[in-house]
């Protein structure tokens, strides 16, 4: 069944420090898990809960996301009657670059005020999960709040940055700080915020005339008294992947078979752009544990607790250990890499020896010829 | 190619009976293959990447997997708004309708379709056989020719040639003779099952041969020894390249394990010639610390906890810790329990076995086999799954 609610993953202005990851991409699209973009995550999850209506605000260095998302059919919202819709930055000059998310709903209003769903559930790309948007909608109308913030439990020090949330027995939420604040929490917002499409607008279109311009920090914080904000502690697993650190650490998580069996299938499948590339071939000789394999590798080396995107090839005699190695990357024949990330296309050749550590993984510019 | 210069007409309405329990609910062309594939993705890569991009998929027999696979051939970029890819069922007419009789009566239902693209050409080709072919090139032959059809031929062995349409060519490359499974071939040239026509004279044949009421409208049997005798230019095309009929279990496993060989005649990571499927939608394989994974395809959404050699295994398998799966297929979904041991097998889609079980044996001449959807526990191993 169709939910009454649009969903919107927004791009502008996402908080990262992804140093080369994303030197010649935006946030959303910075491969993750094998063969996935980080916005496949939050997208998914939209579509498998029935969100029959998404809106993407692309923002910056947005070329690698027209051309993952394409027309959306691979998240089956390539529909005549809703489906996807990006929206690049409405400028009148590049001085408007700068201004916050509401300036860029406000520009888009008419997007909004033409859809028929009733709520709205607001995104960004960067939270790695798998959840189920209805029961979020379903809580949020049983207690009658204006905004439902989706939130996670998080005692563990280390993950990306986060925006820090305090609740009041009930669940609702009184405080709610910046990533860089002092506020001491142990629970994060996953920047997932649902509410009507009225309020939003409402929200909007007061904020700008008051001469603030950023949703979350103008809109919603400066409201904790006035509006009814409550928080909705999803359960299920989380990654927050908008550091170099975070990225490493959450796809290291991947290889948990627990975190694979719940990530990837419940309570739906990820989907992504569909590359058609065969089956991983393992040659004879070859050693591979405790890893993640995506179609089209050739490994004829070894391979130890790592994550191999689409069409990467081992060769003989080289060994990869707690490294990522993203699409087409090539790690020549008795090369070695230990704790490394390899953006896409990395060549890495002869008999090199390249290491980082877990705390600081090295990492390597798409197409790098090493 | 200019648009509908040629159009293709798939035969896909095999059964595939020698395959036994592997095609109990679906058809031959929709038989998996390679780790990812089903047959018929051979056909329709080798369509589109030819440039031919109005396909007529004709289907019968146990359709329904077949046509949920094929939707409206998107996968193959097929959906197009000319043309395109069309299934095209047996269907009733005012005087009412009939199944398919054979090959050449399934075109010669259809001939309506094929007349709304107005094509000059008709590639004629069957959903059952693996191989990568530029029609393009087949095409430039028959054309060169002026021929009335071209028949694609590939060399085989002399002892095999009686399994085959056996062609005889003059020097030029014209037919001087076609024999059907002969018990003294006279060639090694085989017909591939890969016909191109001018569809005058294909339109022609199929008109006569409709008339004959004691032909088995087949087009290796009756349209081309009918036209040879007639008179008309018919020519061999030579193929050079892997071209597999898997129409047994022991072919069906044999052309897997050739894709595992260090330099495969198949090769599918060609990026200039994609073998386009369906894609499940699943995660990149998980290999667990204890497993153990030698000279193998292995497909997305795989869960490998065990020990895998030389074996093709397509998505979402699940082989438990203790497991061995050697030499063998392992199809969609199939899940092997703790201990058990695949060897020389195939396994069915969406297959069970049990913790422990034992299927086939490294000796067996023969392969074993677990139907799709059965269930395998420890003690009836051995019974249920002697070779068939």
């Amino acid at each position: 069944m169709k939910l009454p609610m649009m969903g919107v993953i927004n791009l502008v202005h996402e908080p990262e420090e992804m140093s080369a990851l994303t030197a010649s991409r935006c946030l959303a699209t910075v491969p993750f898990g094998g063969r996935y973009r980080l916005i496949d995550f939050v997208l998914s999850s939209m579509v498998d809960s029935g969100i029959p209506k998404v809106a993407v605000f692309a923002h910056r260095k947005f070329r690698s996301l027209m051309d993952h998302l394409g027309s959306g059919g691979h998240w089956d919202l390539h529909r005549n009657q809703c489906g996807l819709f990006v929206l690049p930055p409405s400028m009148e000059d590049m001085a408007d670059f700068g201004k916050g998310d509401l300036y860029q709903f406000y520009r888009n209003r008419d997007y909004f005020t033409r859809s028929a769903p009733e709520y709205v559930v607001l995104a960004r790309s960067h939270m790695v999960c798998n959840l189920d948007f209805e029961r979020v909608l379903d809580r949020h109308r049983e207690r009658g709040a204006d905004v439902t913030v989706v939130c996670k439990r998080w005692p563990y020090a280390q993950t990306g940055l986060t925006r820090k949330v305090n609740l009041s027995a009930s669940g609702r939420v009184v405080d709610m700080q910046d990533h860089y604040g002092r506020l001491e929490s142990d629970i994060v917002s996953m920047e997932m915020y649902v509410l009507r499409k009225d309020l939003l607008l409402d929200l909007v279109e007061t904020s700008l005339a008051q001469g603030k311009d950023h949703f979350v920090r103008h809109a919603l914080m400066s409201r904790l008294g006035e509006l009814k904000v409550y928080a909705h502690l999803h359960e299920g697993y989380l990654g927050v992947v908008n550091t170099v650190a975070s990225y490493y650490r959450h796809s290291m998580e991947l290889l948990g078979r627990d975190v694979w069996f719940e990530l990837f299938n419940r309570p739906g499948p990820i989907y992504t752009k569909v590359k058609d590339e065969p089956p991983a071939m393992y040659r004879s000789g070859s050693r591979v544990q405790h890893s993640l394999v995506a179609n089209g590798c050739e490994i004829e080396g070894e391979v130890y607790g790592s994550i191999l995107f689409r069409g990467v090839k081992v060769r003989k005699g080289a060994v990869v250990r707690g490294s990522i190695v993203m699409q087409n990357g090539i790690v020549g024949e008795n090369g070695s890499l230990e704790n490394c990330i390899l953006d896409k296309e990395v060549e890495v050749r002869g008999s090199q020896q390249l290491r980082g550590s877990a705390e600081l993984p090295l990492l390597a510019f798409k197409r790098k010829i090493i | 190619m200019r648009r509908n210069e040629c159009i293709a007409m798939l035969l896909a309405g095999g059964e595939g009976r020698r395959l036994g329990v592997l095609t109990k609910d679906l058809a031959k062309p929709a038989v998996h293959f390679g780790g990812k594939y089903r047959i018929i993705d051979f056909t329709l890569s080798n369509c589109v990447n030819s440039g031919i991009e109005t396909v007529g998929v004709l289907t019968q027999y146990q359709p329904l997997v077949l046509n949920q696979y094929l939707g409206i051939g998107s996968p193959w970029g097929l959906d197009r708004r000319d043309g395109g890819m069309h299934v095209l069922p047996p269907y009733v007419r005012p005087k009412g309708g009939v199944w398919y009789k054979g090959t050449a009566n399934a075109i010669y239902q259809n001939a309506g379709f094929i007349e709304r693209y107005d094509p000059e050409y008709v590639l004629v080709i069957s959903g059952d056989h693996i191989y990568k072919m530029d029609y393009g090139r087949l095409l430039d032959t028959h054309k060169g020719n002026r021929a009335d059809a071209t028949i694609a031929v590939i060399t085989v062995p002399w002892k095999d040639a009686g399994r085959f349409g056996i062609l005889e060519v003059d020097e030029e490359g014209r037919i001087v003779e076609f024999a059907e499974k002969p018990k003294q071939p006279k060639s090694n040239l085989a017909s591939m099952g890969v016909y191109m026509f001018s569809w005058s004279a294909l339109r022609e044949a199929l008109i006569d041969d409709e008339s004959d009421s004691r032909s088995s409208n087949d087009f290796g049997k009756d349209v081309v020894p009918r036209m040879l005798r007639g008179g008309a230019r018919l020519y061999a095309h030579r193929f050079e390249g892997y071209w597999k009929d898997v129409g047994t279990v022991e072919s069906l496993w044999q052309a897997n394990m050739d894709l595992l060989e260090d330099e495969p005649a198949l090769r599918l990571s060609d990026r200039e010639w994609r073998i386009y499927s369906v894609n499940p939608n699943q995660p990149a394989q998980y290999l667990s610390p204890e497993a153990s994974v030698g000279g193998s395809l292995i497909n997305e959404g795989c869960f490998i906890e065990g020990t895998v050699n030389r074996s093709v295994l397509f998505h979402g398998v699940r082989a438990a810790e203790g497991s061995l799966i050697e030499d063998s297929v392992v199809m969609p979904n199939a899940v092997i329990g703790r201990g058990a041991r695949i060897v020389r097998a195939i396994v069915g889609e969406g297959a069970r076995v049990g913790e422990g079980c034992r299927i086939g044996s490294p000796g067996s001449a023969e392969i074993a086999v677990v139907g799709s959807g059965d269930e395998v526990a420890a003690s009836e191993a051995k019974a249920e799954v002697e070779p068939i």
